[in-house]
């Protein structure tokens, strides 16, 4: 009998320790084997023949493993095993799917705040939060990033016609994972504490509190997909091979100025032009539009501080006293908890020169209590913080944000 | 051994790119934009006053207000770096206290010693007559795996010129490397002497922060190992950390000396980069931790672009 068939694959599975055995030309022919196996009925072919230079994947169960193993070699029909055991790879398979589902909240109470989420999560749990709070939350869209992703900013109101209002951000520097994890938190802290904590319950009956959580959405993309450590915006610059702007160095607060830099291959490049970025265009047009925020808060990590304007010059801001005692105690609020200690200051005398930045512009505003937070750590994990560190953070940054908060509603009419 | 070498000036370096050649110095580029956007390039040539300003922006011009801050510090200052006494909240003392926690952790860091910059308590700084800046400390330092603390009173020279040269550190402390790790340190090292397994690793920790404990000690031996390079490249205007070991692999013991070549990242604060650097580390219970070689490796733009980009 002449021989066709180029390659013949076997394999067996249910249970039993199995082999996929593969048969390449020019010796081996399925109906041959079939024809010299009739004990082999339960030979499942996976792949038939086709023509000459197609192989043929067969399964064969573990019971039949040695007969036919012991024909091929007896026939001189070379083979390879593909698969070992199939059944291995089915189970771990059925685990991926289980892990999967599980992993996909369906309320914010299933969401897992003690871990690092994508983007998908995070705009899941946008959606999931305010269907389930109708009346308190709501999604407003400023804008777009660079790559067409929405800016999305949770409205925690009360009621009221353009109430006074608080700004958060968290995450405009994609890199520092902490921050983006801890706003998921905060978000639900809000909707969980009003109507049960005195203090957030008097703030939001009179102003609005304003949270993006994903202020860089694009840089925070390419940091879970291409590279850890990415922190600008995602814009190509013309005429260099280098991307991004830092959103930081983008605001029309000392633009230019020392302490940023103009070239696009660095970290601080400042962007062609003040607001050049659409992630920093959209907040300053919803700043403006809405003309009565009277606080702003830009949350980073690391190094543990809590920083007041300016940082483009050293000329010390009109409120600075009082910005100083709201900062020392706002940080003596967040040690309370686990004894985390900050240090605080303007900007340029606490950490360095630096031009451009987001709450130097707010503050210019006129939005007074304009503060930058640095969250955890000082540097042994730096950005890449550990994720049972993330609601301990949270929750005592928590405290120094009420601090800020309760003040902001004390001085404001 | 291959030399980094770069000038230094006073306030912020954006950009540096370094060239080593040998012995030969090389120039550190500063890329500077004055409020036109047009980059200006500077070069320091001494340690007086930054030379090519014109305005320094800093500079407040004569008849606005002048407030003093809390601490009695006058706000008029070219730069914030002052001499005398030093704020422990401001940066000065703060960079120039994280060098010497990169000088301790060469001088006793091992694979179960890592040593922290806990506190700032005081400090001073001085000018050294065309030379330099003399820095005097008094800080907490912790040791992370033990969680042990210790005071410290340290002294540093940033030389100032043109040239390479490292800050020079002496310092003293008390309690900090009384932790017990003989019995681990000499564990590990039987564990890994003999060349059957040669370890090797991967981002470490992982984008996630997690640390496998297998690996902890060669965390820790790639922080030990970096400070060698993040105390020869501390100026007044960096601050290094050491942001993540990409990967290390060890090579076979020589001269009873475990070794590896470690490829880490290091954060530089001030410009905010992330800069690779290629090790040669050599490590035993006696010896301590040794760099051999290291090597600087170039920014990798082509790594940033996405797959479907033309850029």
């Amino acid at each position: 009998m002449y021989i066709y068939v180029l390659y013949v694959c076997i394999a067996c599975y249910v249970g039993l320790t199995c082999q996929l055995v593969f048969c390449p030309p020019p010796s081996c022919s399925l109906s041959f084997l079939l024809s010299l196996l009739p004990p082999l009925s339960k030979l499942d072919v996976w792949m038939e023949p086709i023509d000459l230079s197609t192989p043929v994947d067969i399964r064969v169960p573990f019971t039949s493993l040695q007969t036919v193993k012991a024909f091929l070699e007896t026939e001189d029909i070379p083979y390879s095993v593909m698969i070992m055991d199939l059944q291995v790879m089915l189970d771990e398979e059925q685990d991926q799917m289980l892990s999967a589902r599980a992993a996909a909240p369906r309320t914010t109470d299933d969401y897992d705040y003690s871990n690092y989420h994508d983007i998908a999560d995070i705009y899941s749990f946008q959606d999931m939060l305010v269907a389930e709070n109708p009346n308190l939350v709501s999604k407003i869209v400023i804008g777009q990033s660079y790559q067409g992703r929405t800016l999305n900013v949770l409205k925690f109101s009360t009621g009221g016609t353009n109430r006074p209002g608080i700004w958060l951000d968290t995450g405009i520097h994609s890199r520092e994972w902490i921050t983006q994890a801890s706003g998921t938190w905060f978000a639900k802290k809000i909707v969980t504490d009003y109507g049960r904590d005195a203090a957030l319950t008097a703030i939001l009956d009179k102003m609005d509190i304003f949270l993006e959580i994903v202020t860089n959405p694009d840089g925070y993309y390419y940091t879970h997909n291409s590279n850890r450590m990415w922190r600008k915006t995602r814009k190509p610059n013309p005429g260099s091979s280098c991307v991004g702007t830092d959103p930081n160095r983008n605001w029309d607060a000392g633009f230019g100025e020392l302490g940023s830099s103009g070239s696009p291959c660095s970290e601080t490049y400042r962007g062609p032009e003040a607001h050049s970025e659409s992630e920093v265009k959209s907040i300053v047009d919803f700043v403006k539009s809405h003309g009565n925020l009277k606080a702003f808060v830009s949350i980073h990590s690391y190094s543990q501080m809590l920083l007041y304007p300016y940082g483009y010059t050293s000329t010390p801001c009109k409120d600075q006293s009082e910005l100083h005692d709201l900062a020392m105690k706002a940080i003596t609020d967040l040690a309370s908890m686990y004894g985390t200690s900050y240090r605080y200051g303007s900007t340029i005398n606490t950490i360095y020169q630096a031009s451009g930045t987001t709450v130097d512009w707010t503050y210019n505003q006129g939005i007074k209590y304009s503060y930058t937070f640095e969250l955890r750590d000082t540097g042994r994990y730096g950005f890449i913080l550990p994720a049972n560190q993330i609601l301990p953070t949270a929750k005592e940054t928590w405290l120094a944000l009420m601090a800020i908060m309760e003040h902001t509603k004390d001085n404001t009419n | 051994m291959v030399w980094a070498g770069h000038t230094r000036r006073r306030g912020r370096p954006h950009q540096i790119l370094v060239w080593s050649m040998g012995w030969t110095l090389l120039i550190l580029l500063v890329v500077l934009t004055v409020v036109h956007g047009n980059p200006t390039v500077m070069v320091r040539t001494g340690s007086g006053p930054t030379v090519g300003f014109d305005q320094h922006p800093n500079s407040v011009p004569l008849g606005e207000d002048i407030q003093t801050t809390t601490e009695g510090e006058s706000e008029v200052v070219e730069e914030v770096m002052t001499t005398g006494v030093l704020n422990p909240s401001h940066y000065p003392a703060r960079r120039a206290a994280t060098v010497v926690q990169h000088y301790l952790n060469t001088r006793y860091g091992s694979p179960y010693r890592w040593i922290f910059l806990s506190t700032v308590h005081s400090g001073s700084a001085e000018e050294v007559a065309e030379m330099g800046r003399k820095y005097q400390l008094a800080l907490t330092m912790q040791e992370m795996i033990s969680n042990v603390s210790g005071q410290c009173s340290a002294e540093l020279f940033f030389p100032g010129g043109e040239g390479q040269s490292a800050p020079q550190v002496q310092a003293s402390c008390e309690g900090l490397h009384q932790s017990n790790t003989t019995a681990q340190e000499e564990a590990f090292y039987q564990q890994h002497r003999t060349s059957n397994n040669l370890a090797s690793g991967n981002n470490i920790p992982d984008s996630y922060g997690h640390v496998e404990p297998s690996m902890k000690p060669f965390w820790h031996l790639g922080g030990v190992a970096s400070s060698f390079i993040m105390l020869r490249e501390s100026n007044e205007s960096t601050l290094y950390n050491m942001a993540q070991v990409a990967n290390f692999t060890q090579l076979e013991t020589e001269k009873d000396q475990l070794r590896f070549n470690y490829h880490v990242l290091l954060h530089e604060m001030i410009s905010q980069e992330i800069i690779h650097w290629k090790l040669l580390v050599t490590w035993s219970p006696e010896q301590g931790v040794q760099v051999l070689q290291t090597e600087l490796q170039p920014k990798c733009h082509h790594c940033e672009a996405p797959p479907n980009t033309t850029n």
